[in-house]
């Protein structure tokens, strides 16, 4: 083996896939095994592809993925939804697929044997690419291949100090046990990391989570953390409960509205905070959003807006005619607008899309509208936890962040929304009044952090040049001299 | 199928002591069972590894049946006689053995 290979044992091996580089703090120890154990359909090959495809693509190691359970066309089917071109890294000798077939039908056994077929196939393959990483997925089929469990249990133990002695960096997959970890206890040869794929369905509702079990030497995040496997590959939802660290902006971005940032102390809301927008149903939380949203891109920001009740064609179509036109924001590329439905996946699903159209978009301004639909598709977990990460996350990056939230009629909005907005740093009311049968809709803000607010009700309209405030009383904003 | 002509590979990885037991074995069947239509050919993965991928071998030592097909695999170092016999189809599975 050459020599040129910087000294290995602590070092990390990137997998390339950022959340997951995150919760182990760099990667799969370089030189060992990692068990990555998980279901049928939980991802383990995908995860083992892509730890090989980065590694050729990114990292200049090229891989050999010894595939014991999958022929060429199913491993190219698998990996289609990568946009990867297996056979051209093949071709440019950056990766080695050995495609291992095992039937214990067509093979009898008689007397003494080991697996030093297997060793020396590996050990070419290896040698004819250089590689530095190797995949096995999964090599627990010899045990469905091969009766005699005693050579198969010392040749595997024998297979890992080879590895190991070849400073290689290797992944492992391995059907989930009953009783053991895996079907077969491969944890027992493979003691430096340990990855555990989930594959749960919820209330219809499906839910990938991925758990670093063990990581020897290493610190990494012990939470179950979300992942999601689409077109782009796997993303894993590196959330952590951060600590209160982030700087606290003192510049203001307006709302859009000059009466409402009259009403938040004259300059609109703190950089980098979260606002949210409660209202009953009809009292124009996506109008005071879109306004926001308008004004980001009128100073040449960035504005990423979910929508998860309209589409994006009928947000627009609507509030073209409030007269806010929205349209060559969005034609210009400052205003992306992700529009899904709530019901399609679980939570953590969806803050996982999110999380990977911040880093990918960098936007100034965020708009989640509604987040309430959002939360309805939150089972067992801890919806308040999850939030709590997703806005941590857009304050270390300084984004502000709006969300709308649907109160349900009648109700007192402040006691329904305890959860969410303890966590909001500005916190606006929207309501609806029936009198002499007209209905009035008022704006309020019931708290904003940091700055002199108004504390009145003002009357506001709806017209087709979009939210019209009404003036306040002159001493409604007190104390903006000493804010902050 | 008497008269049915064999050709028989051994693979091996250097002269282990299971394989010259392996190939010392299945020289004695061979004359025994197969005498005059019978061909060994013996592949050592350490000299020609890219071999082994064809026949998909991993386990050493490995006798394929090449002809007559359907091609068949024995694996170990051919100790027992009467396996070895089922497994090259020479004699009826469960037919035999102690």
């Amino acid at each position: 083996m050459d020599n040129t290979a910087p000294p290995r044992g602590l070092g990390k091996a990137p997998t390339g896939i950022a959340g997951l580089d995150d919760i182990t703090n760099g990667g799969f120890p370089v030189g060992r095994p990692t068990l990555i154990v998980g279901g049928p359909g939980s991802g383990k090959t995908l995860l083992g592809i892509t730890f090989l495809v980065n590694g050729a693509l990114r990292f200049g190691e090229p891989g050999v993925l010894m595939s014991f359970e999958e022929n060429a066309e199913e491993l190219a089917a698998d990996v289609a939804s990568l946009g990867v071109d297996l056979a051209a890294l093949v071709d440019k000798g950056q990766l080695l697929v050995d495609y291992v077939h095992v039937d214990r039908s067509e093979i009898e056994e008689t007397g003494e044997y080991d697996l030093e077929g297997l060793f020396v196939r590996l050990d070419s393959a290896v040698r004819a690419i250089g590689a530095k990483r190797v995949v096995l997925d999964t090599i627990e089929s010899l045990f469905g291949g091969l009766s005699n469990e005693s050579i198969l249990r010392a040749e595997l133990r024998r297979l890992f100090r080879w590895l190991r002695d070849r400073d290689l960096t290797v992944v492992i997959t391995g059907e989930r046990g009953e009783a053991t970890l895996t079907r077969h206890g491969l944890e027992e040869y493979v003691t430096d990391a340990v990855i555990q794929l989930d594959h749960r369905v919820l209330d219809q509702i499906s839910t990938r989570r991925i758990r670093v079990v063990k990581y020897r030497g290493s610190s990494h995040g012990t939470n179950e953390y979300p992942f999601l496997i689409d077109a782009d590959g796997i993303s894993v939802l590196p959330l952590t409960s951060l600590t209160l660290q982030h700087a606290a902006s003192t510049e203001r971005v307006p709302s859009g509205l000059e009466a409402l940032d009259g009403m938040l102390g004259g300059a609109g809301y703190f950089r980098g905070s979260t606002i949210l927008l409660s209202g009953t149903a009809g009292t124009g939380k996506t109008t005071l959003a879109a306004h926001f949203a308008d004004a980001t891109c009128r100073r040449g920001e960035r504005c990423l807006y979910f929508l998860f009740e309209e589409s994006p064609q009928q947000m627009l179509r609507n509030m073209r005619s409030a007269g806010i036109d929205l349209q060559p924001w969005v034609d210009g590329g400052l205003l992306v607008l992700h529009a899904d439905r709530p019901s399609r996946h679980g939570l953590e699903t969806h803050l996982t899309v999110m999380h990977r159209l911040v880093q990918r978009l960098h936007p100034d301004v965020v708009i989640v509208d509604p987040i309430t639909n959002l939360l309805t598709v939150g089972t067992d977990i801890d919806v308040r936890s999850m939030l709590t990460r997703v806005i941590d996350f857009l304050k270390i990056r300084g984004t502000t962040a709006l969300f709308t939230s649907l109160t349900p009629g009648g109700a007192d909005a402040a006691a329904t929304q305890t959860v969410i907005s303890s966590l909001m740093d500005s916190w606006l009311l929207s309501t609806m009044e029936v009198a002499n049968r007209r209905r009035s809709r008022w704006l309020s803000i019931l708290k904003s952090r940091g700055m002199a607010h108004s504390n009145e009700e003002r009357e506001f309209h709806l017209t087709d040049r979009g939210v019209e405030i009404a003036a306040g009383r002159a001493d409604d904003v007190r104390g903006s001299a000493h804010a902050g | 199928m008497p008269d049915e002509y064999f050709d028989l590979r051994l693979y091996v990885a250097g002269q282990t002591p299971k394989a010259v037991r392996a190939f010392a074995n299945l020289r004695t069947i061979c004359e025994e069972h197969l005498a005059g239509r019978y061909r060994i050919e013996v592949i050592d993965l350490l000299e020609s590894p890219q071999l082994g991928r064809g026949d998909q071998i991993l386990a050493l030592p490995t006798l394929v049946r090449r002809l007559p097909s359907p091609i068949k695999k024995i694996i170990g170092d051919l100790s027992n006689t009467e396996r070895v016999l089922v497994g090259l189809d020479l004699r009826p599975r469960g037919s035999g053995g102690v």
